[in-house]
């Protein structure tokens, strides 16, 4: 973790940290362009831009018509001409009229042209279920970003990281999908430093410490496994590492692989539904290279392979008795 | 509410309108643009039809469209977002023209690096002219991306999209009309209507009386011109571009036109198409309308018409020569770009593709025909 920002941060939620990235990065680059549904004045219906609008003028934070792929495809068009567009797609489950301008588009240029045309962007969404939010305000799409490449795809988890990650997207030379936890958008504060710092991307982090098993997870997932991970250890006295993995695409494949190797027993966890999930793929990469190590067969615990309910969503939704009962069974197998 | 479409000359070239007043040089510029465009179609054609290159997409009859529009680009600060029929584009701005068999060959030095199927350039010199996409209607709110950049930054330049009548029922040509109309980017919309998108007519891409039209309920200007007239062409994007600048906004131009062959080497547009159709639209052949044109106006000798179609097609085999001799891109080229830098997980299979194919003792079957 680099750390360049001012000690002595203020103790900020997740949203409000994405809210300081962008204003952190629009004070110090003028090319630097937040567009989107509500992002204006309104300051977005999480008011994730609030103020940005107010501080930095149209031209800068501005409200579009409502069209996703109108959203992306001339973000696209902005980043190839120069400027670092951060488009913000209301909800995830709005981006697909959009996919065709992030899949065909954004993620090839680079290639097709061969480096003539790139496109240094963000698209920010907010994802995953929790607010009640029914089949359409509740979606975790990760898996259909992940299978592309020429994309980046980063999920924070806490305050510090989604100011730290951000930072480091907007930065990055390619076209990342910066999906956003909104169940825990105001569910705790952390310090947060002022000022530029970023969190490189495809680096892990290790959440908690242990040795008996090892929980992969990411976004809203990680406090619910932090809990789960506390009660097996109260309960059980066994102690499960887990880890954060913050960046999908590209995946830090070495350490993931290095803490399956170190714990030898694995749970994976998303809110996402399971077939062709991301965990599908952790425990592929751990079963092709490390499966020597493995002492217990792998665990996913996942949402359902339905789409998302409403009134039901707490039973669709990954819980800290369901990744405990994960691990038991790793412990117990 | 759909007039004939703007003409300044009439199918033997005759002067039927007020003609913008340009030099000589330039009139040679877009005059042998067309010639090039005609003889590289014509070279392509070959290459596919003796099997040298496996695709290519006819641009006869449309040449007009993509030439005059081209022309009315100041290729220092505006930007073209082509679609796959735009050759005239790309001759016009002096591309260079080994690059462009290059690209038809998908050798080492292509710019697209052998990874697209052939016409899909891509330039950065001598002008902007975006890669070019398969999938239809994306480039058109990229280009209007571009123009908000451009106009947030101050500049003058100005983007122009060029499309078919057929993008205009994808989501992309409604993205782009829409924001641009509310941003007031300097875009111009040039859809360029060969009346058909692949084996579909007009009439099942949509029910409006022209595609013109359709500019309205954007708030943009719309307005039909004869797109086998290069100067017609010409000077409605010279005056788009003039509002543009000015900062009065986008305008789409329907410039009406007809493919003069198939979509593609793939496709037999007699399936579909009435031969008595071709004869029709062969009279009014951009090029030869042009040439008399030309040589009405003592601009251009009938030696120098011939001149330059002899000089056209000696340096089209020349360079599809010198493209065809060169190998290959090399096989790391199918991990490189993918990102900035090579993620580890990119370089691992890289490394592992080199150790199977230099270790393997058997050849890959490359056979593998283009359907559509």
């Amino acid at each position: 973790m680099s750390h360049n920002g001012n000690p002595g941060g203020r103790q900020l939620t997740l949203v409000q940290a994405v809210n300081d990235a962008l204003r952190t990065v629009m004070r110090e680059d003028p090319s630097v362009l937040v567009l989107g549904e509500d992002v204006g004045p309104k300051g977005g219906v999480f008011l994730a831009t609030e103020g940005l609008t107010k501080e930095f003028g149209e031209e800068r934070c501005f409200d579009t018509p409502l069209n996703e792929d109108g959203i992306v495809g001339v973000g696209v068009g902005l980043a190839m001409a120069g400027m670092k567009p951060v488009c913000e797609i209301q909800f995830q489950d709005f981006i697909f009229p959009a996919f065709d301008q992030i899949v065909s588009e954004a993620a090839k240029m680079r290639y097709r042209s061969g480096g003539q045309y790139t496109v240094p962007m963000v698209i920010r969404a907010p994802y995953g279920g929790g607010i009640r939010g029914g089949l359409y305000h509740s979606q975790s799409g990760e898996a259909y970003f992940c299978h592309t490449p020429g994309l980046k795809v980063v999920i924070p988890s806490n305050p510090y990281d989604a100011k730290g990650l951000l930072i480091a997207s907007i930065a990055d030379p390619d076209p990342v999908i910066f999906l956003e936890p909104k169940a825990i958008y105001r569910s705790f504060r952390q310090e947060v430093p002022e000022g530029m710092y970023t969190v490189p991307l495809s680096q892990t982090r290790t959440v908690r410490e242990g040795g008996d098993a090892v929980i992969f997870c990411y976004g809203a997932m990680v406090p619910v496994c932090e809990t789960a991970a506390a009660r097996v250890a109260e309960q059980r006295g066994k102690s499960a590492r887990v880890v954060d993995l913050r960046t999908l695409l590209p995946l830090d494949e070495e350490a993931v692989l290095q803490h399956a190797r170190d714990c030898g027993r694995v749970v994976v966890v998303h809110e996402a539904s399971r077939f062709c999930g991301f965990g599908g793929e952790i425990s592929a990469l751990i079963a092709e290279n490390a499966v020597e190590c493995l002492e217990a067969p792998i665990k996913r615990v996942t949402g359902f392979d339905t789409p998302f309910p409403n009134t039901l969503e707490h039973y669709y939704l990954p819980d800290a008795r369901r990744v405990m009962d994960a691990v038991e069974q790793v412990l117990d197998f | 509410m759909s007039p004939e479409p703007f003409q300044i000359l009439d199918e033997t070239g005759r002067k039927v309108g007020k003609a913008p007043r340009l030099k000589k040089d330039l009139l040679l510029k877009m005059y042998r643009a067309l010639v090039d465009t005609r003889a590289f179609d014509d070279r392509c054609m070959k290459l596919q039809r003796t099997g040298k290159i496996g695709f290519s997409i006819p641009n006869k009859g449309v040449e007009a469209c993509s030439v005059g529009a081209a022309a009315a680009l100041d290729p220092a600060t505006d930007w073209i977002a082509p679609h796959y029929r735009d050759f005239g584009m790309l001759f016009y701005h002096q591309v260079s023209l080994e690059g462009l068999f290059d690209n038809m060959y998908g050798n080492c030095d292509d710019g697209a690096v052998g990874r697209q199927m052939p016409v899909h350039f891509s330039f950065v010199k001598p002008m902007k002219l975006l890669s070019i996409s398969s999938p239809l209607g994306t480039q058109i709110p990229q280009a209007v991306g571009v123009a908000m950049a451009m106009k947030k930054r101050g500049e003058k330049g100005v983007a122009l999209a060029s499309f078919g009548d057929g993008s205009t029922s994808t989501p992309g040509f409604h993205s782009g009309m829409n924001f641009a109309g509310v941003f007031g980017a300097p875009t111009i919309f040039l859809c360029q209507n060969n009346q058909w998108a692949i084996s579909c007519p007009s009439e099942k891409q949509t029910a409006s009386e022209s595609y013109a039209m359709k500019g309205e309920a954007y708030g943009i200007p719309g307005l039909r011109v004869d797109g086998n007239d290069v100067l017609a062409v010409y000077g409605a994007v010279k005056d788009a571009v003039t509002r543009a600048r000015a900062g009065e906004g986008p305008t789409l131009i329907e410039a009406v036109t007809f493919r003069m062959g198939g979509h593609s080497t793939s496709d037999d547009p007699t399936r579909y198409i009435e031969a008595a159709v071709f004869k029709e639209w062969a009279k009014k052949d951009p090029l030869s309308r042009f040439r008399a044109f030309l040589l009405a106006e003592g601009h251009l000798t009938a030696e120098d018409a011939t001149a330059f179609e002899q000089d056209a097609e000696a340096r089209m085999l020349a360079a599809a020569q010198a493209a065809e001799k060169k190998p290959r891109p090399g096989l790391t080229t199918i991990f490189t770009d993918v990102y900035a830098e090579m993620p580890p997980h990119l370089a691992a299979q890289r490394d592992a593709c080199i150790q199977h194919f230099t270790t393997r003792g058997e050849g890959v079957d490359e056979k593998g025909e283009f359907p559509l």
